[in-house]
């Protein structure tokens, strides 16, 4: 909270003149406000971005009539159709929880953007258990999920609820232990400590630390990440040849859009959350590049990793639910724990 | 910080009686992660922001899932919200809530004896956490640890699947999946 509230008084100093918990909370709604700005102008980029590129890989052109150039505004008139749209709610459902589960399910991905480094003096809430915070609070996203799934009172939301939540809980385990190597050799939970120990240029950041292990602990953390935001190859949530829609079939207009947004923001967050942890956040690949200010190579190298989500989206195929759980617990789970092994004893004999 | 945390302490308490009164099973169990939610505030705010987040992370984001999991799977309808009203019934909980009332007496009458100690607001790092648990609690972290192992196989045990499939042509034994 306070390099924001920093920020403010730096900017109007009046407003120091205010009680402290007036000026926390005006700044924090602010704070909340341009976030939310962020996220909404990231996801209308995000999609544009998506169906160019699905269009490029599929030898199309994609979106080329709105706006003119490369139809940047497509998404824009995608947006004011979806506000539109008359708001359904099904006769039967749980109108309470019906109405509350996309409310939680962006919350919470909004909250997870307090502990993220975006330069050397800009971080929302540098909390010493930063990485540990961005865990906790994805993990709640599964009850929003939840309650969307179940209070449709539709048994393809139910089912993709379930799915959902099923593959959710089980990649969390191979995403926290493949943290738990950063952890080791950081030896902090802070998010800006962690940037902090991997000074240097790009052979010292912690994906080339300790090679080739933290590098395959840099792809368990991907692929799991993948699984966690319900993207393909792991998109069964939402494969649509089986479910409809997954837990989101019975949504419409608005609260359908936030269901989207979230997801556009949650790819945004773990891209950002690999790129502090293995990618050096906010450093340059080369120490004479210091000149550029820090959230260029953040969001850079978020935006990168954004890439590669969609990349492969378009390239591969979707996996069976075996096959997903295979994958989780057979292979990326003991692959994580020996990985965390093989790094504390390689840590013990360097002492 | 004493205004906050006396704040998030009543929507703890508020939060669970509805636990308790709520006919609907889904509804109690959300409530349930409100609790927690407002007890993993109430951690932050005396310092602790380590079990705080070990606390939504672990009740919240996993263990109350997996109750809201199978309640859904098993579709209550009317039938269940009816029951439940019955059980809800005035004679049905006059006995236990007076044996409750004696010991949250006795709770009030220990804690108001004994001085109270205001919110400091020192942060208890995440590392002095790890330090006590391996030297001061290493036993029970040891013990925890078996505890897991055996839950572990266990549930191996109740999962691994033996079937026998027998077919006039060919015969298949312990094929696992």
């Amino acid at each position: 909270m306070e390099p924001i509230l920093k920020l403010f008084t730096d900017l109007l100093p009046g407003l120091s003149q205010l009680p402290y918990w007036l000026l926390a909370t005006l700044a924090a709604l602010i704070a909340a406000l341009v976030l939310f700005g962020f996220i909404a102008v990231f996801a209308l980029f995000a999609i544009w971005l998506e169906r160019k590129i699905s269009a490029h890989m599929q030898d199309r052109l994609g979106p080329m009539e709105v706006g003119g150039w490369h139809g940047w505004a497509q998404t824009i008139a995608d947006t004011l159709k979806l506000l539109m749209k008359e708001d359904i709610i099904p006769e039967k459902a749980d109108r309470i929880l019906f109405k509350l589960a996309p409310m939680i399910v962006f919350s919470v991905s909004i909250a997870s953007f307090v502990v993220l480094p975006w330069s050397r003096d800009f971080i929302p809430a540098d909390l010493n258990v930063g990485l540990l915070y961005i865990l906790s609070i994805s993990s709640l996203a599964v009850i929003g999920i939840l309650m969307g799934g179940w209070a449709s009172n539709n048994k393809w939301s139910l089912y993709g609820a379930m799915r959902s939540v099923a593959q959710i809980v089980s990649y969390e385990i191979p995403i926290s232990l493949s943290l738990i190597t950063v952890i080791l050799i950081t030896g902090t939970l802070s998010m800006q400590g962690i940037v902090q120990s991997q000074q240097g240029n790009f052979l010292s950041w912690n994906i080339f630390h300790y090679f080739p292990f933290m590098f395959v602990a840099f792809v368990i953390y991907f692929i799991a990440s993948l699984a966690e935001v319900n993207r393909t190859p792991f998109d069964l949530p939402e494969a649509e040849s089986e479910l409809v829609a997954g837990f989101h079939t019975e949504y419409s207009g608005m609260r359908f859009a936030f269901f989207f947004l979230a997801e556009y923001a949650n790819m945004f967050i773990v891209s950002a959350i690999a790129a502090t942890a293995f990618l050096g956040g906010w450093l340059p690949p080369f120490s004479f590049l210091d000149f550029i200010p820090g959230p260029f190579w953040f969001f850079g190298k978020a935006l990168f990793l954004v890439f590669v989500q969609m990349w492969l989206r378009w390239t591969l195929p979707r996996l069976r639910v075996d096959q997903l759980m295979y994958t989780s617990w057979k292979v990326l789970t003991p692959f994580s724990f020996v990985l965390i092994l093989i790094v504390s004893f390689w840590q013990l004999l360097t002492l | 910080m004493t205004i906050l945390f006396y704040i998030a302490a009543i929507i703890a308490i508020i939060s669970t009686i509805m636990v308790i009164t709520r006919t609907n099973v889904i509804h109690a169990l959300l409530y349930m992660v409100v609790s927690l939610l407002a007890t993993a505030v109430m951690f932050f705010l005396i310092g602790a922001p380590f079990i705080a987040a070990l606390e939504i992370m672990i009740y919240a984001g996993a263990i109350t899932v997996l109750f809201v999991f199978v309640v859904m799977m098993l579709n209550l309808g009317e039938e269940a919200v009816k029951q439940e009203k019955q059980w809800l019934s005035f004679s049905g909980w006059i006995f236990p809530a007076f044996l409750s009332l004696i010991l949250l007496l006795e709770v009030i009458f220990i804690i108001s004896s004994s001085g109270s100690v205001p919110i400091s607001g020192k942060v208890i790092d995440p590392k002095l956490v790890g330090q006590s648990l391996f030297t001061t609690y290493l036993i029970g972290v040891e013990l925890s640890a078996i505890l897991l192992l055996a839950g572990i196989i266990g549930a191996y045990h109740l999962a691994r699947r033996k079937k026998k499939v027998v077919h006039r042509f060919l015969e298949l034994e312990g094929a696992e999946e």
